[in-house]
């Protein structure tokens, strides 16, 4: 059995949550009100601190003194490997839950299967996300049902947004070939089989919210190739700007 | 009596009994006092957008992690004084449309750009610096939620200013492009951080009142004389210089003298003419506008359900 | 003007097991689990609590200032409740 690129898997894993916490700061102080601002910085904060553990895990796997922010700052966008949601503009205040929603659950599903990784590393960075990844999903899924169920207007921007975002949910259950050969070593989690979990959480919150499954059920995919939309290139050109600005400098 | 009131009320000042939300008050210490909290809260949530400005492109995980908590903790305390506010008996939309009118103002230092990177360590360094100053005595003021909400804030504070300083301190030991990115930031915050100390309490229409009843204690030109004398030693250890030409260390005082503020600039920017007061309110009252929907779908899913959502 | 305005609760914090809730000032919410959250992230950043309690303000009962002296100053002269007002021989144990 060909061994898996460890390096590989923890780093798309680091990205995932790099991308998520990068588009989630992006709301200071502009959300609905500051008791708000607070939360989704809080969330902010979280996955950021996520993703320097995973990305200080896969710098020490690279070696040559590779550090976190190295590998944050001076790749080019071909070169990460998160999910296409993760991407996908704040939009509006129903456009970000309802993105946030949909990884939230996957990645408490994740997350309590990545707790049993051989890895030990991946299984310790995973038993603290989860406690905060707990209290994100209290958080996104409870605004996705006052928003739902709230007035005419807030219904029809989730409903929107869902319509608009659904075609990026597939993705995240895929497993391409070093996914497998993780899993097969007992290093990663079988995405696809979190799927008809993941279903039941969405139905569930669907239900209480009032809202619907899109009709269009069209799926799109690329993210673990660096195929991705064109909103990464903006993201990561505001994002590294003074890294790339001054290759010299120490921050 | 109004006047025995007045003299149980002046009494408990002076014996440095706190007065609490539901204690007799004279009218203009509750005004005053209104006016005084609710400009601070709004000081801190404007702040939020210069410092926010540069969230995105902070150029380190860890500088980003710390620039957004930082962030956090003024609408943190922007929160405390709210509610400080709200127990003298005004809502948080009354307040919130006085910032929006200009009838309310709050700190002048906000209205100036954040125009690189270095500016985020000025900020932290100079602009927290100062607020730390004025701060530390605001915990003995005479009103409770007031002073309670300030020893917190003041215990959250100081992680703000060694922020600021270490991010200069490393541009200044950093390559010459840093050093000069440094240096300019420091040209241009320099005098604004002084004039937050407001005018001469010889100037000032609020001074007496405030020292009377406690809410103030020390005076402005006492505590911009300490900020100096503080921060000018700071500058040196990192080898920056203090766009002053007239600032000289007085052996037999030993202060720091310094040059004349340009009182004309304070006074344009206080009254709305600085460079980004237009654009500070606008950036407010669009966040606002654009929530508008959800809190008001919040406030409709809660009415449905008798007690809102499950907890 | 906005006439969406959500609600204004009290929040109170139990800073570690065992200790006494104490008021920590208030936040404003559309619903309880919004007031807790609320809470959660406005009082707790620092680890400052192990439960929260909130509490809508219209709910609060205040005894009033202008009571104080009917309300707390008869208990003033009711030493009898203090322990030390007792003369116990030392010879006693335990008491």
């Amino acid at each position: 059995m060909a061994s898996g690129n460890l390096f590989q898997y923890v780093l798309s894993i680091g990205d995932d949550a790099l991308i998520t916490a990068q588009r989630l700061s992006e709301w200071a102080y502009r959300a609905p009100f500051l008791e708000e601002d607070i939360a989704l910085s809080n969330i902010s904060l979280d996955m950021f601190g996520r993703a320097n553990l995973f990305l200080e895990y896969a710098a020490s796997l690279k070696g040559n003194d590779t550090t976190a922010d190295d590998l944050a700052f001076k790749r080019n966008e071909r070169e990460f490997t998160n999910k296409l949601l993760c991407e996908q503009p704040n939009g509006n205040f129903a456009d970000t839950m309802i993105r946030q929603f949909f990884l939230d659950t996957f990645n408490k599903l994740f997350l309590i299967k990545l707790i049993d990784s051989n890895d030990d590393q991946l299984s310790a960075i995973s038993q603290k996300a989860i406690k905060e990844t707990n209290y994100h999903i209290r958080h996104s899924s409870k605004w996705v049902i006052r928003l739902g169920n709230g007035t005419a207007e807030s219904h029809a921007k989730v409903q929107l947004a869902i319509d608009n975002l659904w075609m990026f949910t597939e993705e995240l259950f895929e497993m391409n070939e070093n996914d497998i050969q993780m899993k097969q070593q007992k290093v990663g989690v079988d995405c696809t089989a979190l799927k008809p979990q993941w279903d039941i959480i969405i139905n569930d919150i669907f239900l209480e919210a009032r809202v619907k499954m899109p009709q269009d059920l069209y799926m799109t995919t690329g993210g673990r190739h660096g195929l991705h939309t064109e909103h990464l290139g903006h993201l990561l050109s505001d994002m590294q700007y003074l890294q790339r600005a001054y290759p010299d400098a120490k921050w | 009596m109004s006047s025995n009131n007045e003299t149980s009320f002046q009494k408990k000042i002076d014996a440095e009994i706190k007065i609490e939300p539901k204690d007799w008050m004279p009218d203009k210490y509750r005004r005053h006092l209104i006016r005084q909290i609710s400009q601070h809260a709004h000081s801190e949530v404007i702040g939020m957008q210069p410092e926010g400005n540069w969230i995105t492109r902070a150029p380190s995980l860890r500088a980003k992690m710390v620039l957004i908590a930082k962030v956090q903790d003024e609408a943190g305390h922007g929160l405390y004084l709210y509610s400080a506010t709200e127990t003298l008996g005004i809502t948080r939309s009354e307040l919130i449309e006085q910032l929006q009118t200009g009838k309310a103002k709050y700190s002048s230092i906000f209205n100036y750009p954040t125009l690189s990177w270095a500016d985020i360590g000025v900020i932290g360094w100079l602009v927290d610096g100062a607020a730390i100053v004025n701060q530390q005595s605001l915990r003995k003021t005479s009103y409770g939620p007031y002073s309670r909400a300030m020893i917190r804030i003041c215990k959250e504070e100081s992680f703000h200013q060694r922020q600021g300083y270490e991010i200069i301190s490393k541009m200044a030991n950093g390559t010459s492009e840093q050093q000069e990115m440094a240096q300019d930031a420091l040209n241009r915050w320099w005098w604004p951080s002084l004039m937050m100390f407001g005018p001469h309490d010889s100037d000032s229409a609020h001074t007496s009142n405030a020292m009377k009843w406690k809410i103030k204690r020390e005076s402005n030109d006492y505590l911009r004389q300490l900020f100096v004398d503080r921060t000018v030693k700071q500058a040196d250890l990192i080898g920056l210089s203090i766009p002053d030409s007239d600032l000289n260390w007085n052996a037999k005082t030993k202060h720091y003298e310094f040059g004349e503020i340009n009182w004309d600039e304070f006074w344009e920017v206080i009254n709305g003419n600085g460079f980004c007061n237009k654009e500070r309110i606008k950036n407010h009252i669009n966040a606002h506008i654009e929530g508008e929907w959800v809190r008001e779908a919040a406030i409709a899913c809660a009415n449905k359900n008798k007690d809102g959502i499950k907890a | 003007m906005s006439k969406a305005t959500l609600q204004v609760w009290e929040v109170f914090i139990q800073p570690k097991t065992g200790a006494h809730f104490q008021h920590m000032g208030s936040v404003h919410a559309a619903d309880k689990e919004m007031a807790l959250q609320n809470a959660r992230e406005l009082y707790t950043r620092r680890q400052e609590g192990t439960c929260i309690w909130v509490v809508r303000s219209e709910n609060i009962v205040s005894s009033k200032p202008e009571d104080n002296d009917s309300f707390f100053d008869p208990a003033d002269d009711k030493i009898y409740r203090y322990p030390t007002f007792f003369k116990v021989s030392k010879k006693v144990k335990d008491l």
